[in-house]
């Protein structure tokens, strides 16, 4: 019911009904403000529920907004602000809201108390995952994810700043005022939609003027300020190392007017005053759980803030002043106060409705809304017809961020609540209702003093000047439980009641870690924000110990459910990484290759031609242009390191393997680098183009780590060496021209020929291309007469067309990754599917590269006993019967005979291809004394392809041996 | 013979305005990184003052043509050579943009873990940093701009990433 007639609405359905709200509002109120009172199912026992507050804090009205890839389940109605054709369903029920099958565990309640599962559903043990879980879960639960891709855009971001202000409620905004104007540079974060706390949801004054004018005033104030900025729908969710705030900010509008969903900041502040209020709790008496039974504070809120009576008739019950408040303003507003119950004997109160002291709610009734309540008085009991009841058990102090880098909060007595320990976090100080301070003077004064002192600390002068407002003392007499007939909720999110924390006390899980864990209670999406208190309160009765003695369990972050979503923002497709692409890429693409990942970069797999309908012909095709004319590969993603300085040889010397200050300067050595352990790192070769100056590659996938590895060695191992090392990969387009065809294509594009004198196999030097200066460097990787070309990547595009254009003149043409794998498998050449990291220089074959004559980084560690022998599974090559066998990488190797178990596994395959040159399957793998056992026919076997096929092992080079071809 | 046709970085890719902001590509005569030998620093500071105007700056400056680009290496924009220094021609590996505009910062804010306030980070500032998934260099060119440089292959990303954060910011209105 509304109070008064908005000016303007939004139509927005909840499970199809067209319901009117006021924007600003959120859902909960246009709910109330229709008369719908049971909007949710309960987790467990799909008990019928409504609203119970008016906040974040929100245990019952779990909501699902949108629908297919925009469905977002679990939102709180409470914070959920009304929009034009916003879609809202109801959740955890079936078929319908008001009729759900699953309210049949309700009747079962009193066989699924806590620990029912672990006791009922042991055996056979295998049916726990596969039958029991299954049911349970579908059983009991919160919305579902709609299965599909999620389409919304959201946000990471971060932000800097002096003082962050946690909560704008009266102490946060005296803070921010404060600290604002000494000149600090300040955030201010509410998760409101409009900030000012409660100053927007009591009836109060403040400085002699009505609350919410103030407000007004100080957030111009605060606004016109150009060092506060101001964060509203922005909830703080977590504490952590170096003044560091993880916070989750909604955005106004959102998905409808194309903005991000939400956005998750990372505030890093030098100091950080938590003002974030408290949180009424309620309390455990019989049947407290019926669709208008609420908090105190929350009818208050709709009441003041949004004009929405929660019921026609309200009854109030609490132990504390509080409720004396909240029937004093449903009476302001026009709205019948049923009756006010205080627990406390000693109640005063004025005001125009039943008053019962020293009394009790012992039940209630109404299916689907609440209808009348039970009270015990020292008369006798009496029954109250009422629609909604207003409850308040007191206030528990907003203490969770002071806990978040494992700080303990402390029992105050006074308030029967926790309040934070002092120095719970490095840097952050707290003010007002979280610290305990209830009054709105003792909110305005603690918020102003603790800025001061804040900003005091960074150096700049505050003034305090603070407001006048109610400075009433906060009154209570704690109730935590009422006896009487039936289940007295707790934990109304996860349906835990004080009969399940006695059944933990009595089962011996008195620890409250341990009733925690064994109840459930606390955990899902609220973290028991309203529940813990009272949980603990019980078990320490049920224990006979105090609640000091009895602890608290602590709170982690985030304060409110953050979606993975906007953590991962940015990440999500291809934002996952970034993208590399050579120079070639569109001319790549423009031939139709599909192109691959190898690390970040993008190479082409093939380049299809007309008629193909199958990798495999464009590859053997592009096989034959290296083996027979000429062939164009971009190399430019192969690491290239530039290394200069008079010790760049000694440098080389130390990580390779075999030596390099012996390299004539215009020449090219191949080079094989070792961990510190002695195994492999990485493979490739050196040019030296000076005295003092190396170029380095190494393969694609170990770039970054060879350059880290260089650095290393340079800063930490050897920093007696003098020479410097740098990543020129991007500077250079390199491209391989690869067939007996090579030299001639070579000439057309260079400005001076070359000749075979000049430029012998492993020669390296300057040429120019086109007038351009480019680098040469006659280096194989297939085995045949080759070269690779470099030019300053600008001009690779267009090098890159102009090789191929003429490669395909002679006969040839580009040739993919496919090809490129095939022409080095034939020629037994290594890439990391071969050192792949648990392979030494003599498993492939190359014990003799580790030089005798100096020292290398991992030379003593590959000498370790079982690094070498007849033990070790060795390099080899393995050939396939016949083009119709065709091998598998990842396939054991076998004895002819043996069973092919683990056990008697003699190696593996890690490489395969079929060879157009040879005209069969061809494979390399690592086998047990292999070198020995060239000749022999083994039986290869992969379980999961389910192939079986024998080879035979040959030496790794499979294609011309001596290497004539590379040299002639 | 070859006749080669040059691109940018970012060719066909720039500008790029979306909202108050926009993103310009910015073409180097050349660079060229410089990192002294042992002994050498002092020299090869003096002798790029006498050649480009600026010796090496400290540690996250610019000064001039001359920025700091990480451990022992300042990168110089244009061709020098000097003595007792790797010397080594970048002008080809670098994508460099440039970022203008009234809120600039709340755009890069969305992709830079950094403090980038202007009470912070001044102009002739520079970060090494990160950029989304980049390692990028960030220099203060003026109070609302900024210029980015990352790897040549992932400029691609870098205009990717900065185009959702410009969107991002701009809906905001």
């Amino acid at each position: 019911m509304r109070l008064a007639t908005p000016e303007k609405t939004v139509t927005f359905t909840f499970d199809g009904q067209r319901i009117k709200g006021v924007p600003g509002e959120p859902v909960s109120a246009a709910l109330l403000a229709a008369g719908i009172k049971l909007v949710a199912r309960s987790f467990k026992y799909h008990r019928p529920r409504g609203i119970m507050s008016a906040g974040s804090e929100e245990q019952n009205a779990l909501v699902t907004v949108g629908r297919g890839t925009a469905q977002e389940p679990n939102v709180r109605a409470t914070t959920l602000e009304v929009s034009e054709g916003l879609e809202v369903f109801s959740q955890n029920a079936w078929p319908s809201l008001k009729h759900d099958v699953m309210a049949v565990n309700d009747l079962v309640s009193p066989f699924l108390a806590a620990g029912f599962y672990y006791k009922t559903f042991m055996w056979p043990r295998s049916f726990w995952e596969k039958l029991y879980e299954p049911i349970i879960r579908r059983a009991a639960g919160l919305g579902a994810l709609s299965g599909e891709s999620n389409q919304d855009t959201y946000e990471k971001a971060f932000a800097f700043c002096d003082v962050l202000v946690i909560g704008a409620g009266p102490a946060g905004l005296m803070a921010a005022l404060t600290a604002g104007r000494a000149g600090a540079d300040v955030v201010l974060a509410d998760e409101d939609t409009a900030m000012g706390g409660r100053l927007l949801r009591e009836r109060e004054d403040v400085d002699g003027k009505p609350a919410a004018d103030w407000v007004v005033e100080a957030l111009a104030e605060l606004e016109a300020m150009p060092n506060v900025r101001l964060m509203t729908r922005t909830t703080v969710t977590g504490a952590y190392d170096q003044g560091t705030y993880g916070a989750l900010g909604r955005i106004a509008g959102g998905r409808a007017a194309g903005k991000p969903l939400e956005c998750f900041w990372r505030i890093v502040a030098k100091r950080a005053v938590l003002c974030a209020g408290a949180l009424e709790r309620p309390i455990a008496f019989p049947n407290n759980d019926r669709p208008g039974v609420m908090l105190a504070s929350g009818v208050r809120a709709y009441v003041n803030r949004w004009g929405v009576a929660p019921g026609k008739a309200v009854a109030v019950f609490g132990n504390n002043d509080d409720a004396h408040r909240t029937a004093r303003d449903l009476a302001a507003a026009g709205v019948k106060v049923a009756a006010v119950i205080d627990s406390r004997d000693d109640a005063k109160v004025e005001g125009d409705f039943p008053l019962y002291t020293g009394a009790e709610v012992i039940a209630t009734k109404g299916r689907h809304a609440l209808e009348s309540i039970t009270i015990k008085t020292g008369n006798g009991t009496r029954v109250i017809r009422c629609d909604c009841l207003a409850v308040s058990g007191g206030w528990n102090p907003t203490v969770h961020l002071t806990c978040h880098m494992n700080g303990r909060p402390t029992w105050d007595v006074g308030i029967a609540s926790f309040v934070p320990t002092p120095e719970s976090i490095p840097g952050m100080v707290t003010a007002g209702a979280c610290n305990g301070a209830f009054s709105t003077a003792a909110c305005l004064n603690e918020g102003a003093e603790v800025a001061a002192g804040v900003v005091a600390d960074l150096g700049l002068a505050a003034e305090i000047k603070t407001p006048s407002a109610d400075d009433a003392a906060y009154a209570i007499q704690p109730l935590w439980a009422v006896e009487g007939k039936g289940r007295k909720w707790i934990d109304f999110q996860n349906d835990v009641h004080v009969k399940d924390v006695r059944l933990a006390a009595q089962e011996n899980f008195r620890s409250v870690e341990h009733m925690k864990r064994y109840t459930t209670q606390g955990m899902a999406p609220d973290q028991g924000k309203s529940s813990n208190v009272v949980a603990l309160a019980v078990l320490a009765d049920a224990t006979g110990r105090g609640i000091p003695e009895t602890g608290t369990t602590t709170f982690r972050p985030p304060y409110v459910p953050v979606s993975i979503a906007v953590m991962g923002a940015g990440s999500q497709g291809k934002g996952f990484a970034p993208e590399r692409f050579t120079t070639s890429h569109s001319a790549s693409v423009d031939r139709g290759a599909p192109m691959i990942e190898a690390g970040l970069w993008y190479r082409p797999s093939y380049f299809p031609k007309e008629g193909e309908s199958h990798w495999r012909q464009s590859c053997d095709r592009e096989v034959g242009y290296v083996r027979e004319a000429v062939g164009i590969c971009d190399v430019s993603t192969l690491g290239k390191i530039d290394i200069q300085g008079p010790d760049a040889a000694a440098l080389l010397d130390f990580v390779y393997t075999n030596g390099f200050s012996t390299l004539k300067v215009g020449r090219v050595r191949y080079g094989l680098m070792l961990r510190e352990d002695g195994h492999v790192m990485d493979d490739g070769t050196t040019a030296r183009l000076g005295e003092t100056h190396f170029v380095m590659t190494t393969t694609t996938a170990a770039a970054g780590l060879v350059m880290r590895h260089l650095e290393y060695v340079l800063q930490a191992i050897r920093p007696d060496l003098d020479a410097q090392v740098i990543s020129v990969t991007e500077q250079w387009a390199q491209f391989a021209v690869a067939g007996p065809k090579s030299r001639e294509l070579l000439n057309t594009v260079l400005d001076q020929p070359i000749t075979d004198e000049d430029w012998p196999f492993m020669a390296c030097g300057a040429v120019s291309v086109g007038g351009v200066a480019g680098r040469l460097f006659r280096i194989s990787f297939s085995g045949e007469h080759a070269y690779e070309v470099a030019v300053p990547s600008r001009y690779g595009e267009s090098l890159f067309r102009q090789l191929v254009a003429q490669a395909e003149v002679m006969g040839g043409g580009p040739y993919g990754m496919e090809a490129l794998n095939v022409l080095r498998i034939e020629k037994g050449f290594i890439t990391h599917a071969e050192i792949h990291g648990r392979t030494t220089a003599f498993d492939i074959g190359m014990e003799r590269m580790v030089s005798a004559k100096k020292d290398c980084i991992g030379k003593a560690a590959a000498a370790r006993p079982g690094l070498l022998g007849e033990s070790r599974q060795q390099l080899v090559g393995l050939k396939s019967k016949g083009v119709d066998h065709a091998l598998s990488a990842g396939a054991h190797l076998f004895d002819k005979g043996a069973s092919h178990s683990r056990v008697n596994s003699k190696g593996y395959v890690t490489s395969v291809c079929y060879s157009p040159t040879i005209g069969t399957h061809l494979g390399l793998g690592f086998l047990e004394n292999g070198r020995a056992r060239h000749g022999e026919v083994i039986v290869l076997r992969d379980h999961l392809r389910n192939i079986t096929e024998e080879v035979e092992v040959c030496d790794p080079v499979f294609f011309d041996q001596d290497g004539g071809r590379a040299r002639g | 013979m070859a006749s080669l046709i040059a691109l940018t970085p970012c060719a066909g890719l720039l500008p790029l305005t979306i909202g108050a902001i926009t993103v310009t590509e910015v073409v180097p005569q050349a660079l060229t990184s410089v990192a002294p030998f042992k002994g050498h620093k002092k020299a090869v500071s003096e002798a790029l003052k006498a050649k480009v105007g600026a010796g090496l700056p400290a540690l996250n400056r610019r000064s001039g043509a001359v920025t700091w680009f990480g451990h022992g290496v300042w990168m110089v924009a244009g061709a020098v050579s000097v003595e007792g220094a790797a010397v080594t021609d970048q002008s080809d590996a670098w994508a460099v943009v440039e970022i203008k505009g009234a809120g600039v910062e709340d755009v890069l804010a969305r992709l830079v873990p950094v403090d980038l306030r202007a009470s912070v980070f001044k102009k002739g500032h520079v970060a090494k940093t990160m950029l989304a998934h980049l390692s990028v260099t960030v220099v203060r060119t003026g109070a609302d701009s900024f210029e980015i440089t990352t790897m040549r292959s992932m400029s691609k990303t870098l205009l990717h990433d900065l185009e959702v954060a410009m969107r991002g910011v701009a809906a905001r209105g």
